[in-house]
């Protein structure tokens, strides 16, 4: 059975050229970056050497790259990290705002924080096409807030949120509240001590996080450009590898490790560096950036191709998330399929070989229906029957055509079986 | 996707028997999953045989995952020719053995099925008493 793999929002396979630019460091170059003999220092430069060129990549100066297992830590890390700084130098619980479509490694973290610590969590609506505006932010931002966290691009829709924008509120408040900072030579670089002299409940900056996992690959990604303090990716969405991811840190960001043990990452992240796998995130990162212009073209044509078929063929379809041409991530089409659940559509497709996800890949195990939908307003019969689509550059119009010779089909199926009139 | 379910839920959910609705049933069962939303509607035409009754026909609609349609499937496939007293007592453990196992986040699932079940056989037994 030939396979169709239209996944491309949940993983992508390890490229030949990243694999290859790996290979050395799992049996030659093995040492551990924190030897001083020559083996270790050969992984040492070769991760610096990848700082570098990811730093560059983010418009970043070396220092402000943390390398992490991935984006849920990245998310993790700068959420916690941040909040946990602050808790101890506010006099207030700190306050925490993110938009109600996060990935779940954001929006559980919150919640985790609300729940144990007693944290308080605001959560951004969206528009009917999921998209944040700016000026419900403003309304929300108490003395109390020390981060926002709002996505690039949402991994279940595809809308892309103003991040610039958000920014700028940011920066405006931020502007009014910072008092002129004591210069005691130590504001320019990551403090984690525990004091801050003059706490007084507004002069923390609000630190702006974004998770830009599912848009590095199609968007500009330059931190000073888009106005960011931290920024998240992970290595498996852009032909890297899975388990390796970074967190971008501004300069003089006060947050809180939230990992003790080596001195690896200045102090900021123990555990012996996962020198291949940051090797090949940074050689993945690199050659995306290389075919940014072509890839996202081929991609979003190709979606195109797939949205009116889909429209076309099969009646009572709602696409979730903005209009084609407008805030929208290039490879990512989700469909509402009204009066059927997605699960029983993913099993047809998987007894084809096609591969798809319902909402996000990780909830497609969980029962809840997707809270991004929920969020866009979509009622719960509605936000259950929502399959996603993703695309990747090695998809073509001919597996187009071959899904679409069994989606209509498989659609009216499971329409007759539904009691749902 | 597929290797999550046994080959006797696969079978059940690409060739569900029973698929459909009665126009003239005796009951019809409607019940909505509290864990996960979706919603099963049953209907049965009740029979009598031995001056017992019966489930002479039964059929099931569903907005279901695939484990709310194979256990559906299956449990049309028990008890139809069955008394009602003996199709009541179908519990959803049992339907879920009959499918050779349910992965565990979905055995919630066969409640949908055994719960509209019996709520269409009260219904039939609710228009006994109003006629
Ligand atoms: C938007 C977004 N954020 C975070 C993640 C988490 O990445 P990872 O599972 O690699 O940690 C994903 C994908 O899984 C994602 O799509
Ligand atoms: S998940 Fe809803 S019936 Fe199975």
């Amino acid at each position: 059975m030939k396979h169709i793999y239209l996944d491309h929002a949940a993983t992508t396979p390890v490229s030949k050229d990243v694999f290859d630019a790996m290979q050395p460091y799992f049996r030659e170059k093995y040492g551990n970056p924190s030897s001083i003999y020559k083996l270790g220092q050969e992984a040492k430069s070769a991760v610096e050497h990848a700082r570098e060129e990811v730093a560059d990549m983010l418009g970043a100066k070396p220092r402000e790259i943390i390398f992490t297992s991935g984006a849920t830590e990245s998310n993790n890390l700068a959420l916690k990290g941040v909040a946990f700084y602050w808790s101890q130098n506010l006099k207030k619980k700190p306050h925490i705002i993110i938009s109600s479509i996060e990935h779940h490694s954001v929006l559980d973290t919150a919640e985790y924080l609300e729940k144990n610590f007693g944290f308080e969590v605001t959560k951004l609506p969206v528009s009917k096409e999921g998209i944040v505006d700016p000026t419900d932010l403003e309304s929300v931002i108490k003395d109390n807030t020390v981060i926002v966290s709002v996505m690039y691009g949402n991994n279940e829709v595809g809308s892309i949120q103003p991040i610039k924008e958000l920014g700028e509120v940011i920066k405006r408040v931020n502007a009014k509240r910072v008092r002129p900072l004591q210069n005691n030579g130590k504001s320019h670089d990551f403090e984690h001590e525990n004091s801050l002299q003059g706490s007084d409940p507004c002069s923390q900056p609000i630190v702006f996080h974004t998770d830009a996992v599912q848009a590095f690959q199609y968007l500009d990604c330059d931190v000073k450009g888009l106005g960011v303090d931290m920024l998240s990716l992970t290595g498996h969405k852009f032909y890297g590898p899975k388990g390796v991811g970074l967190l971008y840190v501004k300069s003089g960001t006060k947050f809180l490790s939230q990992q003790q043990g080596g001195a690896q990452e200045r102090g900021l992240r123990a555990g012996t560096e996962n020198v291949p796998y940051i090797v090949g995130m940074a050689k993945a990162m690199s050659d995306t950036r290389k075919q940014l212009t072509i890839s996202k073209q081929q991609i979003a044509d190709l979606r195109d191709y797939l949205v009116k078929r889909i429209a076309a063929e099969i009646p009572d379809v709602v696409l979730t998330g903005p209009e084609i041409g407008k805030k929208r991530l290039p490879h990512i089409a989700s469909f509402i399929f009204k009066k059927i659940e997605g699960e029983s559509i993913l099993i047809n497709l998987d007894l084809l070989g096609i591969a798809a996800s319902s909402g996000s890949a990780c909830t497609s195990g969980s029962l809840a229906s997707s809270h991004v939908l929920t969020a866009m307003g979509y009622d719960d019969l509605l936000a259950h029957g929502s399959i996603r689509f993703s695309l990747g550059k090695m998809n073509s119009k001919e597996e187009i055509d071959e899904m679409m010779k069994h989606l209509p089909q498989i659609v009216e199926k499971l329409r007759g079986m539904s009691p749902i009139k | 996707m597929s290797d999550m379910y046994s080959k006797k839920v696969m079978d059940h959910f690409q060739n569900p028997r029973n698929v459909g609705e009665i126009k003239d049933a005796s009951g019809v069962g409607e019940k909505g999953n509290p864990t996960c939303g979706d919603i099963m509607k049953m209907y049965i035409k009740v029979g009598k045989k031995n001056g017992k009754e019966i489930i002479e026909d039964i059929r099931f609609q569903t907005f279901g995952c695939g484990a709310a349609v194979a256990t559906s499937s299956m449990i049309t496939e028990m008890v139809k020719g069955k008394t009602l007293e003996e199709a009541e007592k179908i519990s959803n453990a049992q339907v879920a053995e009959a499918l050779g196992g349910l992965p565990p986040i979905k055995m919630h699932c066969s409640n949908l099925a055994a719960n509209a079940l019996q709520d269409a056989i009260t219904n039939y037994r609710d228009n006994l008493g109003t006629k």
